[in-house]
């Protein structure tokens, strides 16, 4: 055995351990944390596949932002675990057996007769100095430029979304500054305001 | 040499763990979020795969977008749950039965 | 010649569409201007066309002015046949419809109070009245003038069209209404014959062209066809029976008569021009122009002649019993329509296209005449009212005794001679039915003069007017409806003698009709002169039968009125059945009507509600209630329902996916 297989293999049960953790484990907090290491598995065995890249990416932008994100939601929101638990046994076997139906299923598309190293070739290892960043890069900006320009749209639209879901309006007891309405003031009777006051009445002396 | 089949495997074991997540974590919205992006993991490593042994690139573009999508999702989800948590107290997916027919 | 005869053609369609469509602009000086103008027109052209055939200056024509298409070898066209016989319906029509537009002149100067006020209907009635009538004469005349038979079923269907719209012309009269409804309804039965016999035409003669289907009509006159079962039918009988039902549905024939007094409903003018000139002399004339055709099947001749003697003699009793002045016509111009049957029944076409322009003249001038009194009585038509009336409207009394005199055929009248030559003919007939058909067409002559004068002493003789107010405004009426009367009455005195040698037993017709040599009975009357042909009729029954009847009706109806009551209820059963009309009314209520309502109901309640709205409409709502009530249980509102739901699919998917 390779050493490069020895790595697959060993990248390949931590991330299998990490994903049956994820999905058995008590507390959602622990399950946040097991899907990190499941990430940094997978990160490790795209990077036999020779996607820098996307497994630095992944990294970063998964482990760094979206599952410090649901650590942040895991942890804010109060839940009642033990309700979250019922069921959990009873609806096991019938998981296990679906989740088995479906992995033979797949096994008997994609296995080794179909797609071994007899039918598709390993390809050659790429030489040292290999750009993977900047063929991904080149191919991004030039014949992907506009699904770029749309991802990135998508994820403008994302942060808008997520903002204007959770956003709060305060009641009365906040005062804030609505610039809207301080940019459509006019000259005039918006700015300055006369008000009558009554003079006061002259004291009659007996 | 590590084939094909080995990285397309290990994606169906990983989606099919995700599946029984689903399954069995059906009351916790918070796992099912994480169970699709075992899902999605699952997608890409299929993806990438495809791409290392095709020597074509354009399947890590497509990982990239997907990545892009999945993060887009993960935010708006995650919003969704704290709105529905502020509003409902709870996250609990078998006391919001508000669609039922 | 050709634009001579497109101009008497399309003269009145000219007139009807000015008026018609621009009867609000011009006003109705301008509509009756320019309908009678167009009218008039075709009227003089036709004369002209007349005297050229009659000088022998023109030859018959035959040609087509528009091909409308050509389907499989099938050349339909437009086109015009004129002969000797068109030539004389030309005649008549048009001068008959131009008598009738002057005459409306007046008959319809006050139409506006038969409207409700500020009706929509009522506007422009005076200006829709001439453009109708105007087409009428048009369609008429595009019928006559045709030389292909699907320019004939057009004319055909064009004066059912123009009849429905005149005789509810008073839309407002609910029985206005149902009569032009029944009217409109009972040609439909005719025209359903009618249109299968000329597709039989077509079928077997591959032709609709006069010329060449009687061209080939000798050479098929033994063809046998099979209907039905094993039974086979002579191809000539089926087409001449099935032509005939048309035939009986517009001429009004036994038992699709009944349309015909229900058309009273119409203004008069209109029921002058139905029952003389057009409309109703549509059968008659399509029968005499299919003489080749028919002359091959004795079967059919003996049902015309069978159909027509019936309705000659039943329906004139019916004229009888009626006090309606409009009625008693109206049953006289069946039981002559029975004759022109008659006539063509015994293969003597001639004297029933004769007894046909007679009649024309005569009943026309009687309906105008009835018209005249009916104005002079202010739209009071019950006979029984009137009386005396001679006094007050000299010109219409002596009109309308003249119309009398020629209807009931008063020897020298033109009634006499066509009415006498049809008789005759029959009694020289050797076909089956001719003993029965001679039976009642001379009994038919007493009850025609008993009819004709019982009505014309109870109108214009007698005491004056039972209601006081109508005697006090009594006056003849206006100079537009009295012209048209003597113009009427001259040909109705006089046309018979001068044209019976020529017409009946001359060779007017050889090019025209067509008559087997052992059918000729006209030939076997053995005609020698006018004169002859008076003295023939003071050897016959029919004369001293049509003066016994006027010699009774005096007695009757001027000596002892009080016979008429103690007949009434001496003959109580025959009187009834004589005043309901033999019942066919109620029978056709009852079973057609009533059956086809019965029908519907049936229909309406298995098909429509059980079937379509139950099952098809209905059903479909509820069982896709149904469904949804069932398949709501799926929609349980439970995310992960639906994420098990979506696994399992993916599973069956894909589980498709690797067995496949």
């Amino acid at each position: 055995m390779s050493f490069e297989k020895f790595l697959f293999y060993a990248f390949s049960a931590v991330l299998i351990f990490a994903a049956v953790m994820v999905i058995t484990r008590r507390n959602p907090v622990h399950s946040a944390l097991y899907l990190v290491l499941a990430f940094f598995a997978s990160a490790g065995v795209w990077l036999l596949a020779e996607a820098e890249f996307l497994a630095i990416v992944l990294v970063l932008v998964y482990v760094g932002a979206v599952m410090v994100l649901f650590l942040f939601v895991v942890m804010m929101l109060d839940v009642d675990q033990a309700a979250m638990r019922a069921g959990f046994i009873k609806m096991l076997p019938v998981g296990i057996l679906i989740g088995l139906l479906i992995a033979g299923e797949i096994f008997m598309v994609v296995g080794p007769g179909t797609f071994g190293l007899d039918q598709v070739a390993a390809p050659e290892r790429l030489p040292a100095d290999a750009q993977n960043t900047a063929v991904l890069g080149s191919l991004l900006y030039t014949v992907y430029m506009y699904p770029f320009e749309v991802a990135a749209v998508l994820l403008l639209v994302a942060i808008i979304a997520a903002i204007g879901l959770t956003h709060r309006r305060r009641g009365d007891a906040t005062k804030y500054i609505d610039v809207a309405k301080q940019v459509s003031v006019r000259k005039g009777e918006d700015r300055v305001k006369l008000v009558d006051v009554p003079s006061e009445e002259k004291m009659e002396l007996k | 040499m590590i084939a094909l089949s080995d990285y397309l495997i290990l994606a169906a074991i990983l989606f099919s763990l995700s599946i029984v997540g689903i399954f069995i974590n059906r009351k916790n919205v918070i796992i099912l979020l994480m169970c699709i992006e075992l899902m999605l993991l699952a997608v890409n490593i299929n993806f990438i795969a495809f791409s290392h042994f095709l020597g074509d690139a354009v399947g890590q573009v497509f990982v990239f977008f997907i990545l892009t999508v999945a993060a887009a999702e993960a935010a708006i989800g995650l919003a969704i749950l704290v709105v529905l948590f502020r509003n409902r107290r709870t996250i609990n997916v078998e006391e919001l039965d508000s669609l039922a027919g | 010649m050709k634009t001579i005869y497109l101009l008497i053609a399309l003269m009145p369609l000219a007139g009807a569409i000015i008026a018609g469509f621009f009867g609000g602009r011009i006003g109705r000086a301008g509509a009756h201007w320019v309908t009678s103008a167009g009218v008039g027109i075709s009227a003089a052209l036709s004369l002209y066309v007349l005297a050229g055939f009659v000088g022998g200056n023109i030859e018959p024509f035959n040609g087509s002015v528009y091909t409308w298409m050509v389907s499989d070898g099938l050349t339909m066209e437009i086109g015009f046949l004129v002969d000797e016989l068109t030539a004389m319906m030309m005649v008549v029509v048009t001068f008959v419809s131009f008598c009738v537009h002057i005459y409306t002149i007046g008959y319809m100067a006050d139409d506006a109070h038969n409207w409700p006020k500020e009706s929509l209907a009522g506007k422009n009635s005076y200006q829709r009245f001439f453009s109708y009538i105007s087409l009428f004469t048009f369609s008429m005349l595009m019928l006559v003038m045709a030389n292909n038979f699907l320019q004939l079923f057009f004319g055909w269907e064009a004066v059912g069209l123009v009849s429905y719209l005149l005789i509810g012309f008073w839309s407002v009269r609910p029985t206005a209404i149902f009569a032009n409804l029944k009217a409109f309804l009972v040609n439909r039965v005719g025209d359903f014959g009618f249109i299968l016999g000329i597709a039989a035409v077509a079928m077997y003669f591959n032709s609709l062209d006069y010329a060449e289907v009687f061209a080939q009509a000798p050479g098929l006159a033994d063809k046998q066809i099979t209907l039905w079962g094993d039974h086979s039918w002579s191809l000539m009988t089926v087409i001449g029976i099935l032509l005939f039902i048309g035939a009986m549905g517009k001429s009004a024939q036994v038992p699709l008569h009944v349309w015909l007094p229900d058309s009273m409903e119409g203004p008069t003018p209109i029921s002058a021009l139905i029952h003389a000139a057009t409309m109703v002399t549509a059968g008659v004339f399509m029968v005499a122009r299919m003489s080749p055709i028919y002359e091959f099947t004795e079967t059919a001749l003996t049902f015309i002649l069978v159909i027509g003697a019936t309705t000659a003699f039943f329906t004139g009793l019916i004229g009888l019993v009626q006090n309606d002045i409009k009625r008693v016509v109206a049953y006289s111009t069946l039981s002559q329509l029975g004759y022109m049957m008659v006539a063509l029944g015994v293969s003597a076409y001639a004297a029933g296209v004769f007894h046909l322009m007679t009649h024309a003249f005569f009943k026309a001038l009687l309906f105008l005449a009835a018209g005249s009194v009916i104005i002079g009585m202010h739209h009071d038509q019950d006979i029984r009212n009137m009386g005396g009336i001679k006094k007050y409207m000299p010109i219409t009394w002596i009109t309308a005794l003249l119309g009398s005199l020629a209807l009931i055929g008063f020897p020298g009248f033109s009634g006499f001679f066509s009415k006498d030559a049809i008789i005759s003919a029959v009694s020289h007939s050797q076909i089956a039915g001719s003993g029965y058909a001679y039976v009642l067409v001379v009994l038919g002559v007493f009850v025609t003069a008993l009819y004709s004068f019982r009505m014309y002493f109870l109108v214009f003789h007698g005491e004056g007017p039972r209601d006081e107010h109508a005697k006090a405004h009594l006056h003849e009426s206006p100079k537009v409806v009295t012209i048209p009367l003597i113009l009427l009455a001259i040909p109705s005195v006089f046309v018979g003698m001068f044209t019976v040698g020529p017409m009946v037993f001359g060779d007017w017709f050889k090019n025209a009709i067509f008559v087997l040599p052992e059918h000729d009975t006209l030939g076997a009357i053995g005609y020698q002169g006018v004169g002859w042909f008076l003295g023939h009729g003071f050897m016959t029954a029919p004369l001293y039968l049509a003066l016994g009847g006027l010699g009774v009706a005096y007695y009757i109806y001027m000596k002892k009125p009080e016979i008429a009551d103690k007949a009434k209820d001496m003959a109580g059963p025959i009187y009834t059945l004589l005043d309901k009309k033999y019942w066919v009314d109620e029978i056709y209520q009852a079973v057609f009507a009533g059956g086809s309502r019965g029908l519907g109901k049936v229909f309406w309640f298995v098909g429509d509600r059980v079937l379509i709205d139950g099952l098809v409409v209905n059903g479909a709502a509820k069982s896709i209630g149904w469904f949804a009530t069932v398949v709501r249980h799926l929609q349980s509102g439970l995310l992960y329902h639906y994420a098990i739901a979506m696994s399992l699919g993916l599973l069956l998917l894909l589980t498709w996916f690797v067995i496949l």
